[in-house]
């Protein structure tokens, strides 16, 4: 995780983009698996939790960076997970007055966001040490990996499980659209369950790991090309 | 027979690490060794049953009451953390064994979400249909605390194994394996569903 301070302006996009590759959540830092495993039985859930988790990072990130400096040192744990847990409070209330069905699919899960290690995690490593703006993207950027791994792991539940894919408009509940992309007698029921949830999110993870790892091969076969060329160059 | 019933339900029916995926970080990550996994669960046990104790009574007589519902998250986190910090205190002061044993996987406890989501679950309906009574309220934190001591001390032997494997691909090693090990637990743990109606 990082921890530098970062100040020059044109960084911006850099610790945007961070939260959602190279410092993903969910498959590189392993933080707040527990919502990755419980939500993506269906997109639509999944997709609503995603958001919730945007919603609640960027309020909290960005409250936490603004006073960051009125903060004592010893108390600034329990302050966070005070104000953290306000804004799921907050955040839960709204979500069970205008996105009713969403939010009882949820439950529980919802309310534990709280002690999502995400949420701390960047309040801690980025959002007391950085300005307001910074840790605001740095909120956005984290959330938006997130939904894109939750989304991930539950588009392929879904497809695997059921056949098919469908999503429902997170405002009214009802169903938009559902595509059978083969056969439902065909699909396998376990993916739907929490076996299935399990063994998707550790092939995944492996299948992200095993990119990295040639991701990262390419890059130094490249600049070892790169050097030997360089070299050649100083020979001559 | 209804406390039995209550408690095997939350063992091994709806066990809260492999039907609920509560706690996992903790079950990926700590239980590498069976001497952490051990400490862990000893640690949670505790703390489980206390916290909901506390959070329980709190809603029962306070909140409640003075329809107060809303509040219950922060109430409940607040209660976990203080209490968490009040054992490690204690025990540095009067038990220093443990507490060198227990080392920092008691404020680690804090943001395990079994703690809370126990606490949330006594003080709602989502157990037995209706409000706990302080009868079913004990068997359920305690049990529920014991299925997750159960899964991640078995599991850490597991993963003893796995570490030592040869076979295992690369990028399979460390949490992916690990993910799918436990979703063959759980596939395991499926075959409890039917045992209670």
């Amino acid at each position: 995780m990082e921890t530098k301070q970062v100040k020059k302006k044109s960084n911006n996009w850099k610790i945007f983009s961070s939260g959602i590759i190279t410092s993903n959540p969910i498959f590189v830092l392993f933080l707040g698996m527990c919502p990755v495993l419980a939500t993506t039985s269906t997109f639509s859930s999944a997709f609503g939790m995603g958001l919730a988790v945007i919603a609640v990072l960027v309020v909290t990130n960005t409250l936490i960076s603004l006073i960051r400096k009125l903060v004592p040192n010893e108390i600034r744990i329990p302050v966070y997970i005070v104000i953290i847990a306000t804004v799921v409070t907050i955040v839960e209330m709204l979500m069970y007055a205008f996105m009713f069905d969403l939010a009882q699919t949820l439950g529980v899960y919802l309310s534990i966001i709280v002690v999502n290690c995400v949420i701390l995690g960047r309040a801690e490593s980025f959002a007391s040490k950085n300005t307001v703006f910074h840790s605001f993207l740095d909120g956005l950027g984290t959330g938006l990996g997130f939904l894109l791994g939750v989304v991930l792991v539950a588009l392929t539940r879904e497809i695997i499980g059921t056949g098919g894919l469908g999503f429902n408009n997170p405002l009214t509940g009802i169903e938009l659209f559902h595509v059978q992309l083969f056969p439902q007698q065909f699909a396998i029921s376990l993916f739907t369950v929490s076996p299935g949830a399990f063994i998707v999110y550790g092939l995944l993870t492996a299948a992200f790991v095993a990119i990295n790892a040639a991701y990262k091969d390419r890059q130094e076969k490249k600049a070892k090309a790169l050097a030997k060329v360089a070299q050649a160059g100083g020979n001559q | 027979m209804h406390y039995l019933l209550l408690a095997i339900s939350a063992i091994l029916v709806s066990n809260i690490i492999l039907t609920r995926f509560l706690g996992i970080c903790p079950f990926v990550g700590v239980s590498k060794s069976p001497k952490n996994a051990l400490g862990m669960s000893g640690a949670l046990i505790g703390v489980v049953f206390m916290s909901s104790i506390i959070s329980y009574a709190i809603n029962r007589y306070l909140l409640e009451p003075l329809d107060l519902g809303f509040l219950k998250l922060i109430a409940f986190i607040l209660v976990i953390a203080s209490f968490v910090q009040f054992v490690e205190m204690f025990m540095k002061r009067y038990i220093p064994s443990l507490y060198k044993s227990l080392g920092i996987y008691l404020p680690l406890i804090t943001t395990n979400c079994v703690v809370l989501t126990v606490a949330l679950d006594v003080a709602g309906t989502s157990v037995t249909g209706s409000l706990l009574n302080w009868g079913e309220m004990l068997t359920y934190s305690a049990a529920t605390a014991v299925g997750y001591a159960l899964i991640i001390i078995g599991f850490s032997y597991i993963q003893l194994r796995m570490q030592n494997s040869t076979l295992l691909p690369k990028p399979f090693k460390g949490n992916a394996i690990a993910l799918i090990t436990a979703g063959l637990m759980a596939m395991a743990f499926m075959a409890f569903n039917g045992m209670i109606v």
